[in-house]
């Protein structure tokens, strides 16, 4: 069995003085998509900075390991290169930075950071136009500040289409749907899906069921109380969507 | 929250004097004795070969000088400077005219070098689309090398140092200088008008426009010596003409005294673009040293339609006290001030603009970006007023705040005064922080925290940064990044 592209082990995280993940297992083999599902506040988001490596969550116990390497010491930044990308719930403006500028930088950030060549830039602008054109994403949009204006559907493409570039081995996408009209949700799935590889991982954290009639995962994970208290195939997504989250809160008990 | 926590605790340990200019070159130098009295001024005035009519004019302001005061009303902080303890002139010794380059004191052109200007490249350096620099270089007090006059001759522009300019063209220095800012204005114009050692002295005749940018650089490096810089520049009608002025200076214990004044006079349908990037070493992580920077610059709109426009980057300094400003006296006329002021460690920073409209018609823009980092204060202090006569006078002004950490101050400080019923003003205002949200972001693409500061800081100042001339905006950008270095932990 080869190694899994991401693997946690009885994770425990601390935000301030609170605990919220409380012992996460999780084994995301290579080319899979797995999604979590909770409710609110059940420690979806927390798990996805804790991975991402965001200041002030602290790991008390357990690690994580990408693609069989241990992340839990390296920086954010150190992650991100090592081939790890979360698509933000709601993504940061960034003002006066124009999404172009942006792009560059963070392409060339990885790049330096695992010691490649910057990309040129007529070759940065020929995958930048590629990636735009299959997300509908316009040309006037990437001259525009990130994020700054954007609708929620042009937030999530922007976020799909640095994913797009960046080409991470590991995809968390992190409520991926909220915000979007059924329209913008379809062109964002599509996005997406067509990023699926045998070599890329995917996690789509999500609250409803609606986003996985788009985005098929290959394994289902309840999240409760900091803790995966379920998991099954593509099913399961539709069974909690009919009895709710209250009937697997015993399990988490 | 964190990041701001380690933001404080990455400041304390902030070492500011790795600054990347800190280094003295050996050049033997001629230095007056310390302090300021007429033998002195004397000697400046003789050291310069000038005539009697400017002695007696330097003699005058001397006179004067004695009767001022410090001014005190600006919100920075300093032990009182002993004036008399100060040298007020300083050359390098080996000063035989040089006709080219090549015979430039080998370790004076070293030093351009590591400050990153390297004289003998700046031909093909600064041809970036095909733009050319003239350099006329300042070394401490007297000018070393300038280049292009022939070209520029050709054209009809007198672009010298301004000493040269007393000796052969009186006729000018005396019908514009001081026409500008008196020699009373303030106690450092004041001062300068007695003791100014060198500057740039430029003149564009009628409906030429200046066939390259102009530019110079300014150091300051005997110790003790406090450099009194002069610039005059006159765009005659339907002229223009695009100034560039860079400083850097050596690391050094004991602060300097800089008081600078610069003069712009724009005739009917002239324009004036002066730009400046300022990186002056701003002290140690504990707030000694560092140059003590009072200007005094000032535009005079003087014709009908004619514009004058400030743009500054200033990053260095200990002290900086400057307020580029625009007299719009010709109807139709327009002042345009852009500012980036950065300030960190124990930086003070007290710095803005005067607009005064005085024609019909007048127009003037004010975009001032401030950052803060460290343990600075920083201050935008503002003017914007419409004399009676100034009908349909207009004025945008944006002042915005970026502050980094919570041990900095930012401040906004503005006077408008009108008395026109016509007159339009607006003003806006904006005070921001690097939010850990923008950091954690900009790191999950694989930023570092510093870049990703100076990646959101570049995106702050860009309004202002786009009014460089590309050769000056990518070395304020690698500046901008260069002085928050540390800023965040």
């Amino acid at each position: 069995m080869s190694t899994p592209m991401l693997e946690i082990r009885n994770l425990h995280v601390r935000v301030e003085d609170k605990t919220i993940l409380k012992g996460v297992d999780l084994v995301v083999p290579k080319g899979e998509v797995h999604a979590i599902m909770g409710r609110n506040g059940s420690g979806k988001s927390t798990l996805s900075y804790a991975i991402a490596g965001r200041d002030g969550y602290e790991i008390t116990d357990g690690d994580i390991l990408l693609d069989g390497q241990s992340i839990v010491e390296m920086e954010a930044d150190e992650r991100a290169s090592a081939g790890l990308f979360l698509a933000f719930q709601y993504p940061i403006e960034i003002p006066g930075v124009a999404t172009m500028t942006f792009l560059k930088a963070a392409m060339n950030a990885q790049r330096k950071s695992r010691g490649e060549e910057e990309m040129k830039t007529p070759e940065f602008m020929k995958a930048v136009r590629a990636a735009a054109g299959d997300l509908s994403i316009e040309t006037d949009m990437l001259k525009r500040a990130l994020n700054v204006g954007f609708s929620g559907g042009e937030k999530k493409r922007a976020e799909v289409l640095q994913m797009a570039l960046l080409a991470p081995k590991m995809c968390i996408l992190d409520e991926t749907d909220s915000g979007l009209d059924i329209d913008a949700l379809k062109v964002v799935s599509q996005g997406v899906n067509h990023l699926r590889a045998p070599k890329r991982s995917m996690l789509v954290i999500t609250h409803y069921q609606r986003l996985l009639n788009h985005i098929v995962p290959d394994r289902v994970h309840v999240f409760s109380d900091g803790r995966i208290v379920k998991s099954g195939g593509k099913e399961l997504a539709l069974e909690l969507e009919a009895e709710g989250y209250s009937a697997f809160d015993e399990a988490a008990a | 929250m964190p990041a701001i926590k380690e933001t404080v605790e990455h400041v304390e340990e902030l070492e500011v004097e790795k600054y990347k200019y800190g280094f003295k070159s050996d050049i033997e130098s001629e230095v007056a004795p310390k302090g300021l009295n007429e033998d002195i001024v004397r000697y400046i005035s003789a050291k310069k070969d000038e005539p009697k009519w400017m002695l007696d004019w330097r003699l005058e302001a001397f006179r004067r000088w004695q009767t001022m005061t410090e001014p005190t009303w600006a919100r920075v902080h300093y032990p009182k400077i002993d004036f008399q303890d100060l040298h007020y002139y300083a050359a390098p010794k080996s000063m035989s005219a040089p006709k080219s380059l090549d015979e430039v004191d080998p370790e004076l052109l070293e030093t351009y070098k590591k400050l990153g200007i390297p004289l003998k490249e700046q031909e093909i350096l600064a041809g970036v689309e095909g733009a050319r620099v003239a350099v006329d270089a300042v070394f401490d007090s007297v000018s070393v090398v300038t280049t292009f006059k022939e070209e520029l001759a050709k054209a009809g522009v007198i672009f010298c140092p301004i000493s040269e300019a007393i000796r052969d063209h009186p006729e000018l220095v005396k019908k514009y200088l001081a026409s500008v800012v008196p020699v009373s204005d303030n106690f450092y114009a004041t001062m300068n008008s007695a003791v100014f050692t060198d500057g740039s002295f430029v003149y564009v005749p009628e409906g030429v426009r200046c066939p390259m940018e102009l530019s110079t650089y300014f150091r300051i490096n005997e110790p003790n010596t406090g450099q009194f810089e002069r610039t005059l520049i006159i765009a005659e009608k339907g002229s223009y003409v695009s100034y560039l002025e860079g400083c850097t200076a050596p690391m050094r214990d004991e602060n300097q005294l800089h008081a600078a004044v610069v003069e712009l006079i724009a005739h009917d349908d002239a324009e004036i673009k002066y730009s400046t990037v300022q990186n002056w070493y701003p002290g140690d992580k504990n707030g000694k040293g560092g140059i003590y920077n009072f200007v005094t610059k000032r535009g005079d709109c003087r014709g009908k339609n004619s514009k004058i426009s400030w743009t500054q980057v200033e990053t260095g300094s200990a002290i900086t006290w400057k307020y580029p400003s625009c007299i719009l006296r010709g109807d139709g006329s327009r002042g345009e001030f852009y500012s980036i002021a950065v300030s960190n460690g124990y930086q003070q920073v007290d710095s803005g603009t005067k607009m005064i409209h005085l024609g019909k018609d007048t127009s003037s823009l004010i975009i001032a970006k401030g950052i803060a980092a460290g343990k600075s204060d920083n201050t935008y202090r503002g003017l914007v007023s419409a004399h009676a006569k100034a009908s349909g006078a207009r004025n945008f002004t944006q002042c915005d705040s970026l502050l980094i950490g919570d041990a900095c101050g930012a401040h906004t400080v503005p006077y408008i005064e009108s008395r026109n019923a016509t007159a339009v003003f607006e003003h806006e205002a904006t005070t921001s922080k690097i939010s850990d949200d923008q950091l954690f972001y900009c790191q999950q693409r694989g930023l570092s925290d510093e870049e990703a500061v100076a990646l959101i800081v570049n995106g702050f100042v860009r309004e202002v940064l786009q009014n460089l001339p590309m050769e000056f905006m990518v070395e304020s950008q690698k500046l901008i990044a260069i002085s928050l270095e540390g800023s965040v932990g």
